[in-house]
């Protein structure tokens, strides 16, 4: 298992207030996202666990894109992996913002 | 003095000496290596009828059970290199040389007995242009050939699996071949006659029905959102842009979804009528939605597919079927339905390249191309217009007299930016390169030219190559669709943003779709189940697909 | 917790097969009256898997909490089957007789087990096997407190192995036709048995062997439900009414309707002989028949409605 941390600074905080939400499956070529509202309103946290090893620029710019997209200000989000591609990442990742944001 | 009926006396010869195995021309199975010794010669030309669906397995057994010391060197041209038996016959060394379409199953085999020397390869052709060489420089001096039924005329039914048949019969049968037909039962009259009996020689009763293999049906609950997306943005970008009315769609998961949206994202979009009318396709069981809710006007087929039957029989204002009742397909009328009457082609692949090259193959897999550079080409030689076709040459027009412009077929290739195990679907060079270097093939395995390709659809956006004025333009705008690939990540990206500006480029959010939008439920059926409910119970889908 | 994909947890429309654990248990509840135990958040996954270089789950694949139905209050555990699965291991299985063992204190009107499940996980198969033992402990013990354990079952996985097993201590059951109820599952058999005994890819020969229509058919499942959370919600309402009660007179009446069913169709070598027997005048229609077909023919046969499950 590879693990993996990216920390942004956002310059919004996620609007609503939800204080935690979860979607998605871990299951193959899928993920789960958890997202929890508990960092500092301009902070956003990706933690990753991977079984697939050698990914880290790919998942370094999805979540990049992500956070430029969404500012999940405020956010601590963490991904367990069954070896989704990229784009159902990014899927995933907005699907979990728009369910804070009910 | 010259002799102008040598391949009409050897021919008489073979027969006779065929004939006695047979009563009539019928052979018992259990004779079928006897019939095939008897009118087979070192070197013939052999078709050996291996379709996408219909499969002469009971003749392909009987074939690779041939004595090697009477039967050998034999030129196989086949459009579909399907059945182990299929390449069995160049291990023994009863088949040499081949000349053949599409081997799906085989790809891997033969891609090793390739490189290992055990084939000599003639070429990979696509459908049309290897059945057009059968009348002229690969005319077979033997089919082997299958259907349903025969009487003890030999006159032939071959069921919805019409297929390759018809012209394979025609270029052997018409040019001093023998013709061998495998059935699935002899009766005292055929449903209806899709071969006449004068051009089959043996008619031999198989002793198990022939392999068919569903092909073409996709589980709408293997669906993803992704795929889901990717189908909209076809529908609204190019679809509804263009006015696709007739047109034909690969077999991926990706243009099944785009059957699956017709009734529900297309109905919501006003599109009904306005595209999607008429089709050059296979019955697709996901195409049941879009034709029970009044969207298709009518489907010519390449051949059939497994328990679409009974539905066909009962909508033949949709589908061309026979007196009988039954479908009617020819894979030659319809690959070129395809080629000239239809004014696009979607579907998937593998690879592409920056230039917007395409191929299927894969450095251990040689899978062949069977009927898509056909489908997947403008054909120069279109002479009628369409609004769809004129819009398209428009817009890939920079130069010359507007008065002599012509169309453009529009050939749109549909994938998502990575395929199964992460393998990026846009590389650099295609593996087919590499292959052709390793093998000593002369010409590239590629599927579609870079030439050819107008659209390229991932879940990033939608490229339209047409507007592109130069080569790094086109670059670009591939790797702008790209996604997180290699290619992707690689872009310029003020040029990316360049090209969306100007259109050439456009993301979800320009064509007005929302990606959290694309749900399941926008599926007209979500099941294999549903399809059924969808034709009121008339498919009856293979075991493999079920789950009650 | 918010829950997944919210939009689409409309219990009408909603296919149980395609919900996932949690969206069933949110659709399936009275609306916003779920608390979760042990919630995602909470973390706690499988200790094992990461030896096997193999993702965990927040929540180890199965969701455990407190709802009311009907304004009643209920227990609810849901399996993930989409995660290996759905297949019990150490903190899962832990999650469920925790759940069970809670009921006996909270003495809720039901507790709803909503199955997705082929069986014990191969990576923790001493804690899995463990878990099954105990839940079928703890339901016992529910059961004899008075408190209806409901199974309902129609998701991907079926309900295999240790989850047959544990289906089989249920007060009722409840099943759509996607749903499957059975031991050993279809490639177990034909690994051990030949593909000649049971033809796995046969998926039509694995429904009618154990799928829905049979086990409601032949009395393994109380109820027999269409695809959709609501169809489900109404079973279990209905079958929370008339559960059995769990003393002597119910086991020896389930021993005898066991002994019986083997003497009326031990010799049957396929699903559609069971149901002609029964008494089913077209047993090859059963398969394609929708639900209010199938549920007049049930009401016909009438075989199946028994106190003895």
């Amino acid at each position: 298992m590879e693990s993996l941390t990216f920390r942004h600074t956002t310059k919004k905080p996620l609007p609503g207030s939800v204080p935690n939400a979860i979607t998605g499956v871990v299951a193959s070529g899928n993920l789960e996202v958890l997202l929890e509202r508990v960092l500092p309103p301009d902070a956003c946290e990706v933690a990753i666990e991977t079984p697939i090893a050698g990914y880290g620029d790919v998942w370094e710019a999805v979540v990049a894109d992500f956070v430029a997209r969404a500012q999940p200000g405020g956010l601590r989000i963490s991904i367990n992996d069954g070896g989704a591609r990229p784009d159902t990442v990014s899927l995933r990742l907005l699907q979990g913002a728009r369910l804070m944001e009910a | 003095m010259t002799e102008w009926r040598g391949e009409r006396l050897a021919r008489d010869a073979r027969i006779a000496a065929g004939r006695t195995h047979a009563t009539g021309k019928v052979v018992p199975a259990a004779a079928v290596v006897d019939l095939l010794e008897a009118i087979l010669r070192p070197g013939d030309r052999v078709c050996l009828e291996g379709d996408n669906q219909k499969q002469a397995d009971c003749l392909a057994r009987g074939l690779s059970a041939c004595d090697p010391g009477k039967i050998h060197n034999l030129h196989m041209v086949q459009s579909g290199i399907v059945l182990p038996e299929h390449l069995d016959v160049f291990e023994t060394g009863i088949a040499k040389r081949l000349d053949y379409s599409y081997s799906g199953p085989q790809g891997a085999r033969i891609a090793k007995m390739l490189y290992g020397g055990q084939i000599e390869l003639g070429a990979v052709h696509t459908y049309l242009e290897l059945f057009a060489r059968y009348f002229v420089d690969l005319t077979p001096n033997v089919a082997l050939i299958a259907g349903v039924s025969a009487d003890r005329e030999g006159n032939l039914y071959t069921g919805p699996n019409t297929e390759d048949t018809p012209t394979v019969v025609e270029a052997t049968a018409f040019k001093n071949g023998v013709v061998v037909a495998q059935v699935n039962e002899i009766v005292d009259k055929v449903p209806r006659v899709d071969i006449p009996g004068d051009r089959v020689d043996f008619v031999v009763e198989a002793d198990r029905p022939f392999y068919v293999e569903p092909l073409f049906t996709r589980d709408p609950a293997a669906m993803t959102e992704t795929q889901i997306l990717i189908a909209m943005m076809a529908i609204k970008g190019i679809y509804a842009e263009y006015g696709i009315r007739r047109l034909n769609h690969g077999i991926g998961f990706g243009t099944a979804a785009i059957e699956l949206l017709l009734p529900t994202y297309g109905e919501k979009l006003g599109l009904k009528g306005k595209i999607a009318t008429h089709w050059a396709l296979n019955p697709h069981p996901t195409l049941i939605p879009a034709i029970e809710s009044g969207w298709v006007k009518q489907v010519h087929c390449f051949g059939s597919e497994v328990g679409m039957d009974r539905y066909i029989r009962e909508r033949p204002d949709i589908f061309f079927t026979g007196a009988d009742g039954s479908l009617r397909s020819n894979r030659a009328f319809c690959q070129t339905a395809g080629l000239y009457a239809c004014d696009m082609f979607i579907g998937a692949t593998l690879q592409i390249d920056l230039s917007g090259h395409s191929s299927t193959i894969t450095q251990s897999r040689v899978a062949g191309f069977g009927g898509a550079p056909n489908m997947g080409s403008d054909p120069h030689g279109r002479r009628h217009p369409s609004d769809a076709w004129m819009k398209a040459g428009r817009e890939g027009q920079i130069v010359g007299d507007p008065a002599l412009m012509r169309g453009r077929k529009l050939v749109v290739q549909l994938v998502e930016t990575f395929g199964d195990k992460l393998v990026p679907t846009f590389v650099e060079q295609l593996d087919a390169l590499e292959l052709a270097r390793k093998i000593g093939l002369e010409l590239a395995p590629v599927m579609i030219y870079a030439d050819d390709v107008t659209h390229i659809v991932t879940e990033e956006g939608i490229a339209n190559l047409l507007l592109c004025r130069d080569a790094d333009e086109r670059e670009q705008a591939i790797r702008g669709v790209a996604g997180y690939t290699e290619v992707g990540r690689g872009r310029d990206r003020a040029k990316v943003e360049e090209l969306r500006a100007r259109g050439v480029i456009r993301r979800p959010e320009d064509l007005g779709i929302e990606p959290l939008d694309a749900d399941r439920a926008l599926l007209a059926a979500k099941s294999i189940k549903d399809l059924v409910h969808w034709s009121g119970g008339l498919y009856e889908p293979p075991a493999k697909f079920r789950n009650w | 917790m918010a829950g997944d994909r919210s939009a689409r947890t409309d219990p009408d429309t909603l296919s149980w097969y395609e919900a996932t654990a949690r969206q069933r248990v949110t659709a399936l509840a009275d609306p916003s009256s779920v608390r979760e135990f042990l919630p995602p958040t909470e973390r706690r996954m499988s200790p094992h898997l990461p030896l096997f270089d193999l993702p965990r789950a927040f929540d180890d694949g199965i969701v455990v909490g407190e709802a009311t139905l009907d304004g009643a209050p209920v227990l609810i555990a849901a399996q993930e089957g989409r995660f290996m699965g759905g297949a019990f291991g150490e903190i899962h299985g832990a999650k469920l007789v925790g759940l069970l063992r809670v009921a006996l204190e909270l003495k809720p009107k039901a507790v709803l087990i909503l199955f997705d499940t082929g069986g014990v996980r191969l990576q923790e198969a001493n804690a899995g096997e463990t878990a099954i033992a105990e839940t079928m402990r703890a339901i016992v013990d529910v059961r004899a407190a008075g408190i209806p354990v409901i199974g309902l079952i129609g998701g991907r996985a079926g309900c295999y192995g240790g989850g047959g097993l544990i289906a089989g201590t249920c007060s009722r059951l409840a099943v759509s036709e996607g749903g499957r109820i059975s031991v050993s599952g279809p490639e177990v058999i034909e690994t051990n048995k030949g593909a000649e005994e049971f033809d796995s890819r046969d998926r039509a020969l694995v429904w009618r062997t154990m799928g829905g229509k049979h086990r409601r058919l032949t009395g393994g499942a109380d109820a027999f439900c269409a695809d959709t959370v609501s169809a489900f919600r109404r079973a279990a309402l209905d079958l929370i009414g008339r559960a059995p009660a769990f003393d002597l007179d119910t086991l020896e009446a389930e021993q005898a309707r066991l002994e019986d069913r083997i003497a009326r169709f031990g010799d049957c070598h396929d699903a559609t002989d069971v149901w002609r027997r029964l008494g089913v005048n077209d047993p090859e229609a059963v398969p394609a028949m929708d639900t209010d077909a199938f549920d007049a023919i049930v009401a016909r046969v009438g075989e199946m409605d028994h106190d003895a499950r």
